[in-house]
């Protein structure tokens, strides 16, 4: 099955270049460069990226700078010095939309990183050593799985109070609820992958257990994982921002895209302007990694086409 | 399937248990000493707050805390907040408002997302198939909280303004079981795209096997190939992910219910973390994560009576 919105090509053609045998690794980077979701998706990623870590490029107002914000020009429309008009404090949106990317960006990908490491190292060894190892580590799981990630994230960052919110917070609530998703899948993995021929010709040949993990297991366990982890990023910028909008995420004066559309909500059917840029910012956020997550689990996972 | 069935029973028991300690310890380990926080910032006369810290049982051991906080829940007693209101009484006719909206969403749901999907899955490769691709990566990628928020201005405003006609309303439960459409729609959207990959691909699927072939081959009409042999066989998936999904609905209803002021249960949650009544907090998301246990447990067990091939391991 193809998810992707473009049109691939037929399966012959592909099958044809490949005159000597491709690893999935070369042949997946080969299906990429020529899927244009993932180019589309991964342009949006880099501009993104970019604001990030240097809003400064894109904006010359310092968002962070009070000094910039003029309630004598308060809530004004579009204009052509606020390209996306201002807010109720006068605060000019397209400067704040700028610098409200770094927030979901480090959310999501720290929150990627968090859980791939410690889901993805537990299922793998949950599922290489199996027995007591497995049953104590997939129990512990099933319990965070069992609790819907919203609903616990709010309860836990609820308990931490808003005083010590912040995005390490944000990142521990969603790493907390979404590590069990990876150890599932990296364990169903490596399960597959640990009776393959191969490994067993590695055992027979006096491989120890960690050369054997990491060498043979790890390498032909970890697409899967990849896989999931890229669609989840674009879930935890979303996330982040439903956090931050019913105020148990990050905290003003920081800025994030949730907090400016529960900033701007009272005045908002009145004037969209600054409810509107961040959502669609936050939409579009979301959207490159969704495709980047749809595109690299067509690559990788040949048998869902 | 009676094995398997007495299995997924007693596994459910180490995730109930542990979800409603994971909860609990979480309010147990809160800072500060919430019988001073009543007395606001004058101190408490210690014979009072020894009192009530014995009402509460503040000073019982960790597990006789957690021991009586879960028979309490399963005799329907969620405890008093510190300022004497019973939980329970709060949760009165709210869980109405989030299950009649949990249910509108899954009924747009499987409206909806089937019928995507069976188009999308007849029509493989062309247009429509690739157009159907294109409307779940956009739905999935708008998160309810911006759809929410659009949608209420182009249909509440723009569109009334406009036209002076009111499609839908936008706010509240005033107007009965219509007020519900538009929350509806906005809390299922993210459903609606996985739940029509999900027909899709079921159907592809099922389209593909020797049966079909044969059904076919033999002269079958089509309408009777897909209606009787294709489509019941692959509902089966569908079935089991909207009986979860109801779950995962109420869940998540709570930023719904905020931006469209329907005073269910999220609602409540999103007003009682603002003021921080933490006792409400856990009843709500106890209760919430429990229908959500409950909803997996129950598909499971119904996924093995529809799909008899299902066995246990």
């Amino acid at each position: 099955m193809s998810d992707t919105i473009t049109q691939q090509p037929p399966k012959h053609a592909r099958r044809v270049k490949a005159e000597k045998p491709a690893s999935l690794w070369s042949d997946a980077w080969y299906d990429l460069r020529r899927n244009k979701v993932f180019l589309i998706g991964s342009v949006l990623a880099l501009i993104l990226i970019l604001m990030a870590a240097f809003p400064s490029i894109f904006s010359h107002i310092n968002a962070y700078d009070p000094a910039t914000c003029d309630l004598k020009t308060a809530r004004r429309g579009i204009t052509g010095e606020h390209w996306f008009g201002t807010d109720n404090l006068g605060c000019d949106t397209y400067s704040r939309v700028i610098y409200g990317a770094r927030v979901s960006i480090l959310v999501g990908i720290i929150t990627t990183v968090i859980t791939t490491v410690v889901g993805g190292g537990m299922g793998l060894v949950a599922g290489f050593f199996g027995r007591w190892s497995d049953v104590l580590l997939s129990r512990v799981a099933e319990i965070f799985f069992a609790i819907p990630p919203i609903l616990g994230a709010l309860l836990i960052l609820s308990v931490i109070g808003r005083d010590n919110a912040g995005i390490g917070t944000v990142v521990m609530a969603l790493g907390v609820l979404y590590w069990p998703l990876l150890l599932r899948i990296m364990r169903a993995a490596v399960i597959s992958a640990k009776n393959q021929d191969f490994v067993v010709a590695a055992r027979a040949l006096g491989a120890s257990s960690g050369r054997i993990m990491i060498r043979h297991i790890l390498p032909n366990a970890v697409a899967p994982v990849i896989v999931t982890a890229t669609l989840n990023l674009g879930a935890f910028i979303a996330a982040e921002a439903g956090l931050s909008f019913l105020g148990v995420g990050v905290q003003s004066p920081t800025i994030s895209w949730g907090l400016m559309i529960s900033d701007a909500r009272p005045w908002f059917l009145a004037q969209p302007e600054p409810l509107l840029f961040p959502a669609l910012f936050l939409s579009i956020t979301v959207l490159a990694f969704v495709m980047l997550g749809d595109a690299v689990r067509d690559a990788l996972d040949p048998k869902l086409r | 399937m009676g094995r398997y069935a007495l299995r997924r029973l007693l596994q459910a028991i180490p995730v109930l248990v542990g979800t409603t300690f994971f909860i609990f310890v979480i309010v147990y380990a809160l800072p500060g000493d919430p019988i001073q926080a009543l007395g606001g910032d004058r101190r408490m006369d210690p014979v009072i707050a020894r009192a009530l810290r014995d009402k509460f049982g503040l000073d019982d051991p960790l597990l006789v805390q957690y021991w009586h906080y879960l028979t309490g829940i399963f005799s329907g007693n969620f405890g008093t907040t510190f300022r004497g209101v019973e939980v329970s009484s709060i949760f009165a006719g709210k869980f109405q408002v989030t299950l009649q909206l949990a249910l509108t969403a899954l009924v747009m749901e499987a409206i909806i997302g089937v019928g995507l999907g069976l188009w999308s899955a007849l029509r493989r490769g062309r247009w429509q198939d690739q157009f159907v691709l294109a409307v779940t990566l956009l739905l999935v990628s708008i998160p309810p909280l911006v759809m929410g928020f659009v949608l209420q201005l182009w249909l509440g405003v723009k569109f009334k303004l406009g036209t002076g006609i009111e499609l839908v309303p936008v706010a509240g439960i005033g107007a009965g079981e219509k007020s519900y459409l538009l929350p509806g729609f906005v809390l299922a959207t993210t459903s609606i795209a996985y739940l029509t990959r999900l027909t899709r691909t079921s159907l592809m699927e099922t389209l593909r096997s020797d049966f079909i072939r044969t059904a076919v081959a033999k002269g079958m009409p089509r309408r009777r190939v897909l209606g009787r042999h294709a489509l019941r066989n692959s509902l089966i998936p569908l079935v089991t992910y909207l009986g979860a999904d109801l779950g995962a609905l109420m869940g998540g209803a709570v930023i719904t219910e905020t931006i469209f002021n329907l005073p269910g249960i999220g609602l409540q949650l999103f007003q009682s973390v603002y003021l921080r009544e933490n006792t409400v907090v856990v009843g709500i998301v106890t209760v919430l994560v429990l229908i959500y246990v409950v909803a997996n447990l129950v598909v499971d067990l119904l996924y093995a009576v529809l799909d008899p091939r299902i066995r246990y391991e």
